[in-house]
C-alpha cells in the first residue's frame, strides 16, 4: 500500500485499484477543532481536484477534494457522531471516503510522503 | 483544502494587488503592542481588522470553556479609545448617537450605536463619563471611519484625542473577579457598567489604569486600558494567576455570539438601523421622546411600527453549522439572511444569528437555512443563548 499526498493537504492510502482518503495531520491541526464534517455517498462519482467532502472547523468550512478521480465505496459514518476523529486520528480512523480508482495514471501527479513534508515545511 | 468562497477572494485579491502596485501605497499591517507577547504564549496570528491579532493559543473549543469556567485574557488593543473633551461633548455627540449621553453620571458607560443621517449603524460603542470628557471605544475595523465621521460633524471645539498609546486588555470568565482583584486591588468594587482609575504597580510609582466591568463574553469581567509601555507587564502578571489563561480571537466570537451579542460589519452595518438590529435599549427613553437625531424619525417610526426586519437568534437542528451568508426561508419564500453563525461549544450545537423578515421573526418560527444547497431547519430563539452573568448593582450573586 502506498500513500500519496496533494497541495490541499488530503492524504490518499491506495490498495490495487480502491484507495482511502482523509485530511492530513497538518491540515487538521491548522483548521483546530473540527465539529463537523460531510462525506460523500456510496456510489458519487468523484472527479480529481473535484468537491468530495465537507469539514468545519468552529470558525469555517473547508471543502475537502477528490485526489484523484473514481467512485466512492463508502463514507465514513463515524465522523457524523465523532468529527472530532479528524483532530485525534487524521491519518486514520478519521478517514474520509473510500473510492475505487478510474485511472491510476492520475497517481503520478501526487506528492510522497518526503515531498509533503518538504511542501508543509516550505508553507 | 481552500475555503468554499476562497477562490474568488483569492483572484480579489490578486486583482487589489496588482492595483495596488501602480496606484496605492501597500497597506501595512500593524503589530500591537504585545505582538512578541502573543507569540511567546504559542500564538497563531492572523491579520483582522489590519493588525496581527492571536486567533487561538491552545484551541478554541478550549479557550471558549476556559472562559466560560475560570477567566481569559484577550488583548483588544485594535480596538479604537478615543477620549472627546471640550464644552458640551455630550450634548454634541447625541446628533449621531441615540442614547442620553448628557444623563450619564461620570465613572457610569452606556452601550450605544453612532448613526449615519439616515439612521444607519456605522458601529457600536461603549461610551463613559469621565472626569475629562468622555471616553469612547469603537470598533478596530472601522475606528478610522469613525474618527474621520465624528471630526465631520463634532463642532470644532470638541477635541477628538485617539489614544493610541494604549492598550486594551479584556479579563472575561466567572473568576475575572478573584484574580484582577490579585493585581490591581478595589477593582471588585465596580458593578457592571461601571468603571474608574485604579492604581497598579509599586507603591512608590504606580500607573494609573483605567478598568471598567464590561465585555464581549456574556460573563463577569473587566476591560482595562493600559499605557502601551505597561501592556507586557500587566499581562504578565494577570496570566500569572492560577484562573487565566490567554484567549483569542476566535473564542472570542463563539462567546459573543453564544452571548447574543452582535458583531459590527457583521450582524450591523449602514443598511440596518438600530430597532432592526434588535439594540432598540440603546435608543434612550428622552431620546424617544425628543428625537432629533440622525434618522430619528425613521428610528421611531420603526419603534411604534415593528421593523421591518428583526435580527434574531437561531438555534439550528444537527451538527451542521449554518454560517454567516446563508439564506433562510419560510417554504420557498425568501425571507432572511444568516449574520453570523457557527458551532457553540458552551450550547454543544450550532447556532446562528440573522436578519429575518416580519411576520417570520417571532420566536419559536420554524425556518429553514440553504447550507451547500440543502435544507437545515432553524428556530427562532430567544438571546442569549447562553444566560448572562453580570455582576449587577442590587443583584443576588
Amino acid at each position: 500500500m502506498t500513500r500519496y499526498f496533494t497541495e490541499d493537504h488530503e492524504w490518499i492510502e491506495v490498495d490495487g485499484d480502491s484507495a482511502t482518503v482523509g485530511i492530513t495531520d497538518y491540515a487538521q491541526s491548522q483548521l483546530g477543532d473540527i465539529v463537523f464534517a460531510e462525506v460523500p455517498a456510496t456510489g458519487a462519482t468523484l472527479k480529481k481536484g473535484g468537491d468530495a467532502a465537507v469539514v468545519e472547523s468552529v470558525k469555517a468550512a473547508s471543502d475537502v477534494y477528490a485526489p484523484v478521480s473514481g467512485t466512492v465505496i463508502e463514507g465514513n459514518g463515524a465522523l457524523e457522531g465523532d468529527p472530532a476523529l479528524v483532530n485525534n486520528d487524521p491519518e486514520g480512523e478519521g478517514w474520509f471516503f473510500k473510492i475505487t480508482l478510474s485511472d491510476t495514471s492520475e497517481l503520478d501527479s501526487l506528492m510522497d510522503a518526503a515531498a509533503y513534508k518538504a511542501f508543509v515545511d516550505g508553507l | 483544502m481552500r475555503q468554499p468562497a476562497s477562490v474568488a477572494a483569492t483572484l480579489e485579491r490578486t486583482d487589489m494587488s496588482e492595483e495596488d502596485e501602480f496606484e496605492l501605497e501597500p497597506i501595512e499591517i500593524l503589530e500591537l503592542p504585545l505582538d512578541a507577547w502573543h507569540r511567546d504564549k504559542g500564538a497563531r496570528m492572523v491579520e483582522f481588522a489590519g493588525y496581527h491579532m492571536p486567533i487561538q493559543y491552545e484551541g478554541i473549543m478550549t479557550e471558549h470553556i476556559w472562559t466560560r469556567e475560570n477567566a481569559g485574557l484577550f488583548d483588544v488593543s485594535h480596538m479604537g479609545q478615543l477620549m472627546l473633551t471640550g464644552d458640551g461633548a455630550a450634548e454634541a455627540l447625541e446628533v449621531m448617537v441615540p442614547g442620553d449621553i448628557s444623563a450619564l453620571k461620570e465613572g457610569r458607560m452606556r452601550y450605544s450605536l453612532l448613526l449615519d443621517e439616515d439612521g444607519g449603524v456605522l458601529d457600536d460603542m461603549m461610551i463613559t463619563a469621565v472626569p475629562m470628557g468622555l471616553y469612547v471605544v469603537v470598533n478596530g475595523a472601522v475606528k478610522w471611519d469613525d474618527m474621520g465621521y465624528l471630526r465631520e460633524h463634532l463642532p470644532d471645539e470638541i477635541t477628538i484625542n485617539h489614544m493610541d498609546d494604549r492598550a486594551l486588555l479584556a479579563l472575561q470568565g466567572p473568576k475575572a473577579v478573584d484574580a484582577l482583584k490579585r493585581v490591581v486591588s478595589g477593582v471588585d468594587a465596580l458593578y457592571f457598567m461601571e468603571a474608574g482609575s485604579f492604581f497598579w504597580g509599586p507603591k512608590t510609582d504606580p500607573e494609573p489604569l483605567w478598568i471598567s466591568r464590561s465585555g464581549y463574553t456574556g460573563e463577569d469581567g473587566f476591560e482595562i486600558s493600559v499605557p502601551a509601555a505597561h501592556a507586557k507587564a500587566l499581562a504578565d502578571q494577570i496570566c500569572a494567576q492560577p484562573e487565566v489563561k490567554p484567549i483569542g480571537l476566535g473564542a472570542r466570537d463563539s462567546l459573543r455570539l453564544e452571548a447574543g451579542l452582535p458583531l459590527y460589519g457583521h450582524d450591523m452595518n449602514p443598511d440596518i438601523d438600530p430597532v432592526e438590529a434588535s439594540a432598540a435599549f440603546a435608543v434612550s427613553k428622552r431620546r424617544r421622546a425628543e428625537g432629533g437625531f440622525f434618522g430619528s424619525d425613521r428610528i421611531l417610526n420603526a419603534l411604534a411600527n415593528g421593523p421591518a426586519r428583526k435580527l434574531v437568534g437561531l438555534s439550528v437542528d444537527g451538527k451542521m453549522p449554518v454560517r454567516e451568508g446563508a439564506p433562510v426561508f419560510a417554504g420557498d419564500t425568501h425571507v432572511g439572511v444568516i449574520t453570523s453563525g457557527g458551532f457553540a461549544p458552551s450550547v454543544g450545537a450550532p447556532i446562528a444569528m440573522g436578519y429575518i423578515d416580519a411576520g417570520h421573526n417571532a420566536t419559536g418560527s420554524t425556518l429553514e437555512a440553504e447550507v451547500r444547497g440543502k435544507r437545515v431547519s432553524v428556530t427562532v430563539s430567544s438571546l442569549p443563548f447562553i444566560p448572562h452573568h453580570y455582576h449587577r448593582k442590587g443583584a443576588h450573586t
